[in-house]
Order: structure tokens, then C-alpha cells, then sequence
């Protein structure tokens, strides 16, 4: 299946801004973060398509998975 | 007294006079400083009916007790006043080395009253304080005029002025100090105008002495220590600044898009997000007085058609010119901030009464003959920046604010405001918590009197539903709390991401030797916001003006990760006015106000 991979801030650096990914069936949002070598310490947010999700979250075709570091402004 | 310097300046403009007070200790033990302690010398001194462009008006410039301190991040001053934009009570915060030098010149805080015949500026050069002609400097723009003030006083001076839009009585003009840096909402500028007040010049030489230097330090190492390392105000502020917040707000699906008419997904969010802004014009970054954090953006357009430099934008105004008008020219967006700073006008207010105006135009309400306003256009943007500062043509009306301007072409409800004050970049239909914020604001639309983005969407401290209801109006009150405490204490909100309140009180009591309990500092920011709604109470607001536009408790949002959400505000608001102590029209009761010693 094809899942948009989104990074942003410093998790771009060595890495991608965005790539369309061929992952297994049955894939979680963790196996992703982990095969992207993402210190899970350093882990912000995660939105499964908008919404926040957690590492053991399974993907499913056609979804966007944005993956933040912890950033805060205003 | 310590960490306060002990002493107030009291400016009449009316008839000249400058004369030194001592501090108001009980005052400042119960409200501490800068917005608190402003807030009460206000209240007490001036009437809520009053016409925030009179003479009876007042402005009140204040320090915190730890500004100027080592303390971590505490450059902070607040401007306090009656808002010519809505009628609020107004707070605008500012950061910069104004405050810590007005401390260093031995004063706390100045209030001014009546009105100048003249134009003047106050020349504070230590305890040598002074009324001078500004005649010279009206109608100069903010960057002239602080070179020309701090050529005619001392190039060490700190100043903070008005531009053309305070001037002019633009209803949402900022006070700038050193060049970049605002007291940017509610319209302070503009009551600076009123009273023909250009600038406020400070050069101190003195320090703070704080009552317990060695506890004091350690305190503020210690909270030093846990900014550095907190990965937020050590690292992500300060590479990528508060537009960081354009790609995080627009993946959560709370990004406004065209005065909140559309779906909050920009799909061009990427062409004006902080990563871009680092990448492609970023000089450096920089800190306010004594800041580990370091979130100011110094950015250079090099050439084009908005070749221009300054400091900035922020997201605020990245947003409201960006996505707010369907603007992804970064390079327009850059030049419309930058001469926000040079003529003193509040970007979030200017775009978003831009943007009111524009969907109006749309629909035919406003002729096209009045203006060339249309989605997307930056050229247009940048010519209304100008125009509205000056007054000129079209800029005339949008220098009243969206509220004024869409009231007078019959359709209000396209003002996207609370309480007559433009909401910020967040659209309240993906987050509840800021929802409720933004209905009980004292000062109306505004995102820093509870920033419930941070649970509810950075995860800060930790992640809650942004969709649900339920626990929103006791976490709120809790975040417009402290954020009191924290606006009191001159230190920047900023620092909220990585500390909490024992830091803060921990700092406060070594550096003042008010040795009140924790929960005692805390409920200085209760105190503070009863004290802030008693007088928006005074002044006619009631329950009715606790609410948002009808577009966000009635039409639900079109598409994204929140589609089909409206505020529920009808579910939240009772809760909140319970849990604040408040009857059930918004009036807090004689027991709670016993409570807090405002009785």
C-alpha cells in the first residue's frame, strides 16, 4: 500500500520533506518512525490524517502521516 | 523593596507636569507587576466608561518584578489602557530591553493622563525625567523616529513609539519599541496618538536588587537549565521561530483560510511555513533582553518587487497575511510585516479586516470601485498596509477594524472577531479550548490569555482531544491563570513551554522576598482576570459579548480532519463560568471576589 510520509522542522534534516511510501500491509505508525530512524524521545505530534495517533496505529492505503518534532510558538 | 525598583512615574500631558510616586506595595503584592499591576493602578484610577480616546483616558507602561532580572527570558513590559478597538480593558505585552532599562533607570512603571497640546515624547534619562517638543518627529515613521530620538538624547537610549497609524488614531496601531518589537493589540498606539504622545525614551544606568541574590540564581538557573534543554524553547524556537506553527496548524486542520470561510487547509502552506522562511531568507535569529530562547526572526528579502529587510513575520502574521487572504507569496507577506513594524500598525488585526473585507467585496456587499481586493494578491496587501496607517482612500475604513467596517455595510456577522477584536491564526472549529479562549478573552480575540493550542495541538504538556468538550473549561482557566502570573512577572509566555509555576514562583520569591506559597502566586492570575472582567463589566459588556462570530458556532467547517465541527460553545461556557465563580450572567459572585481580596 501507498502512504504519504510528511516531515517537518529538524526530523527533514538527513531525511525528506515529504515522499510517498510502499509499505506492507499491516504497517503501524511506529514501524515507519523506527525505519526512519526517529528517536522515539524526540517524537512531537503524529497525525494520522489530521488526527493525533499513536505508534501502534495501523496505516492503511492513501494515508498521510505527518510526523513533528516537539515545536511550540504562537 | 526588591526586584521592584520601588518607584512610579506619574506624566500629566495636560499640563506638563512629571512627578515621582513611590510604588503602591500593597498593589503590587497582590497584582505584582506589569499587566497585573498595571491593571489595578488602571482600574482604580480611571473610569470604564470613559472614551479610550479622551483625555480621561489613561495608559499605564509596567514592569514585572523580574524584568531585568537574570531571571530566564524576562525582558516583558505591558501597556494597559482602555482599547480604542473594542472598549476592553487592554494588556499588550512587549519584549525587547525597554522594560529591563526603564528598571535600570530606577522606575517601575509611568502612567500618563490628559492630553498634550503638543506633540511631546518623555525623555527618562535616570532620575532626570522630562516633557520635549516632538512637533519634528510627527509624522515620522517608527525607524526614523527612533534614530532621530536616540540622535538627539543618547544612542545607548532604548525607545518606544508610535508611527503614522498611532497618529493617525488607527484603531488597531501598535506601540514599537526598539524598531521591531510591539505592544501590538488592541490598539494602544492609537491612545498614544490621542494624547499626542510620540515616544517614551529611557536610558538607565542603575540595577535590580533582588533579595536573595544567591537563592535567586540558583532559581534562575535552574529554570534556564530546563529552557536549554527543553527542546522547544532550546532548539525549535529558536531555528525556526513561531512560524514554525504554519505546517503543524495546517496538517492539524486549523489553519484559517480566507477569513475562516473555507476549509483551515492551505494547500500552499509549505511556500510560507517557517522551514521555508529558514532555508530561504533567514539572517539570524534573535532574543529579547536576557532570552535563552532567542524566537526573533531577522530576514532579508534581497531583491524583487518586495525587497525589504527587518525582523519578523511571526505566525501571527504570517497567517493572517498568508493563508488569512490566500496569499502564499512569502516575499509580500515579509513586506507587508516589515512596514507593520515601520508605520505601528498590529498586523493580526490588519489582516484579518483585509480579509473581511475581501469576502464582502466577493459578495458584492462592498463595491469594487472602493478597492482592488481580491484573494491572493500580495501587491494589493502591500498597498493596504500603507493606505490604512495613512488613512488614505479605502485605508480609511480599514482603519477602523473588521468590526466597524462590516457593521457599517450591514453585515457583521463577517467580522471575524471576539468582542470586536480580530481572532488569531486558529480556527476554533479544530479546537475547542481555544474556542472557549477566544469568547472569554478580556480583551477579545486573542491567543495569549490561554493558549490551549499548546495541549491541544502541539502536545505541550501533554496532548488532549482538540474535538472534545469535556475538561476544556477547567484546563483553560488553568492556562489563563498562570499565563496572568507569568504576563505579571515580565517574563515571556514563551517560557511557559518548558517551566511552570514553581519556577516562577520560585524566581518571584527570591527575587522580591515575598515569601507567598505557590498556590498564592497562582492565584495572582485569578485575582487579575476577575479584576480585568469587573471592569469590562463596568464598561457594558455582559454575557452576551462572551461568544464568537456565527460562522463558527453555525456553519461547520467544510473539509479536513475537523469537517463537520462547530464550537460548542453552549457546552462549555456554563462550566467556565462556574468553575471561575461567576453566576450564571458572567458576574463574579461577592464570595468568590472576597476571595481574591477584590471585595
Amino acid at each position: 500500500m501507498r502512504v504519504k510520509v510528511k516531515l517537518f522542522a529538524t526530523f527533514r534534516k538527513g531525511r525528506f520533506r515529504e515522499r510517498d511510501m510502499e509499505l506492507n500491509e499491516d504497517c503501524t505508525v511506529g514501524w515507519v518512525i523506527d525505519h526512519l530512524r526517529i528517536p522515539r524521545k524526540e517524537l512531537g505530534v503524529v497525525f494520522l490524517n489530521g488526527l493525533a495517533a499513536n505508534a501502534d496505529e495501523v496505516l492503511k492505503e492513501g494515508d498521510t502521516l505527518s510526523i513533528f518534532p516537539m515545536v511550540g510558538g504562537g | 523593596m526588591f526586584a521592584w525598583m520601588g518607584n512610579i512615574l506619574r506624566v500629566n500631558l495636560t499640563a506638563g507636569t512629571v512627578v515621582a510616586e513611590p510604588l503602591n506595595k500593597e498593589y503590587a503584592e497582590k497584582f505584582i507587576g506589569a499587566r497585573g499591576l498595571g491593571t489595578k493602578y488602571f482600574v482604580e484610577e480611571v473610569d470604564a466608561s470613559v472614551d479610550p480616546l479622551s483625555p480621561e483616558n489613561k495608559i499605564v507602561f509596567m514592569t514585572g518584578p523580574l524584568t531585568g532580572t537574570f531571571a530566564g527570558s524576562a525582558g516583558r513590559y505591558n501597556v494597559v489602557t482602555k482599547g480604542p478597538l473594542n472598549g476592553t480593558i487592554a494588556a499588550s505585552n512587549s519584549g525587547g530591553t525597554f522594560g529591563p532599562e526603564l528598571k535600570y533607570a530606577g522606575w517601575d512603571g509611568i502612567i500618563f493622563e490628559g492630553r498634550s497640546p503638543n506633540p511631546v515624547y518623555l525623555w527618562i534619562h535616570n532620575n532626570e525625567v522630562k516633557l520635549c517638543p516632538a512637533d519634528e518627529l510627527w509624522g515620522q515613521d517608527v525607524y526614523a523616529a527612533t534614530d532621530l530620538l536616540k540622535a538627539a538624547t543618547d544612542e545607548e537610549a532604548k525607545v518606544a513609539c508610535i508611527g503614522p497609524a498611532g497618529e493617525n488614531l488607527v484603531k488597531f496601531a501598535c506601540i514599537m519599541n526598539e524598531y521591531h518589537r510591539a505592544a501590538g493589540r488592541s490598539g494602544v498606539g492609537a491612545v498614544m496618538g490621542s494624547k499626542n504622545l510620540k515616544a517614551i525614551v529611557v536610558r538607565g544606568t542603575g540595577s535590580v536588587m533582588v533579595k536573595d541574590p544567591q537563592a535567586f540564581i540558583e532559581a534562575a538557573k535552574d529554570a534556564r537549565r530546563k529552557l536549554h534543554e527543553h527542546p522547544v524553547t532550546g532548539e525549535g524556537l529558536g531555528a525556526y521561530g513561531t512560524n514554525i506553527l504554519v505546517n503543524i496548524l495546517n496538517e492539524h486542520g486549523g489553519l484559517p483560510v480566507k477569513n475562516f470561510s473555507e476549509a483551515a487547509v492551505f494547500p500552499n502552506a509549505e511556500k510560507i511555513s517557517g522551514e521555508y522562511q529558514a532555508e530561504k531568507y533567514l539572517v539570524r535569529n534573535k532574543g529579547c533582553f536576557g532570552c535563552c530562547i532567542g524566537c526573533g526572526r531577522v530576514t532579508d528579502i534581497p531583491k524583487g518587487p518586495f525587497k525589504s529587510a527587518g525582523e519578523g513575520p511571526e505566525y501571527e502574521a504570517t497567517w493572517t497575511f498568508g493563508s488569512n487572504l490566500n496569499i502564499d507569496d512569502f516575499e509580500a507577506i515579509c513586506k507587508a510585516n516589515f512596514l507593520c513594524n515601520e508605520l505601528g500598525l498590529d498586523p493580526i488585526t490588519l489582516g484579518g479586516t483585509i480579509a473581511c473585507a475581501t469576502e464582502m467585496m466577493e459578495k458584492g456587499i462592498i463595491p469594487r470601485t472602493a478597492a482592488p481586493l481580491r484573494w491572493g494578491d500580495g501587491a494589493v496587501l502591500v498597498d493596504m498596509v500603507t493606505k490604512t496607517a495613512y488613512r488614505e482612500g479605502f485605508g480609511d475604513e480599514l482603519a477602523e477594524g473588521s468590526y466597524r467596517l462590516a457593521e457599517k455595510y450591514g453585515y457583521p456577522e463577517y467580522s471575524m472577531t471576539a468582542k470586536k477584536q480580530e481572532m488569531p491564526a486558529y480556527d476554533p472549529r479544530g479546537q475547542q479550548g481555544i474556542g472557549l479562549n477566544y469568547a472569554t478573552s478580556n480583551r477579545g480575540g486573542c491567543h495569549v490569555r490561554g493558549y490551549m493550542t499548546s495541549p491541544e495541538v502541539l502536545g505541550i504538556p501533554e496532548k488532549v482531544d482538540p474535538d472534545a468538550t469535556e475538561g476544556k473549561a477547567a484546563l483553560l482557566k488553568a492556562f489563563q491563570d498562570l499565563t496572568g502570573l507569568v504576563d505579571s512577572a515580565g517574563v515571556c509566555l514563551f517560557v511557559t513551554f518548558a517551566i511552570g509555576l514553581p519556577e516562577i514562583a520560585a524566581q518571584l520569591r527570591t527575587a522580591t522576598g515575598l515569601d507567598i506559597s505557590d498556590d498564592e502566586y497562582y492565584q495572582v492570575g485569578d485575582r487579575i482576570w476577575n479584576l480585568e472582567r469587573l471592569f469590562n463589566l463596568r464598561a457594558g459588556f455582559s454575557k452576551q459579548d462572551d461568544t464568537l462570530p456565527p460562522r463558527l458556532l453555525n456553519e461547520p467547517m467544510k473539509d479536513g480532519p475537523h469537517k463537520g465541527r462547530v464550537v460548542e460553545l453552549d457546552v462549555m461556557l456554563p462550566e467556565y463560568y462556574s468553575l471561575r465563580g461567576w453566576d450564571e450572567e458572567g458576574v463574579p459572585t461577592p464570595e468568590k471576589l472576597q476571595e481574591l481580596g477584590l471585595a
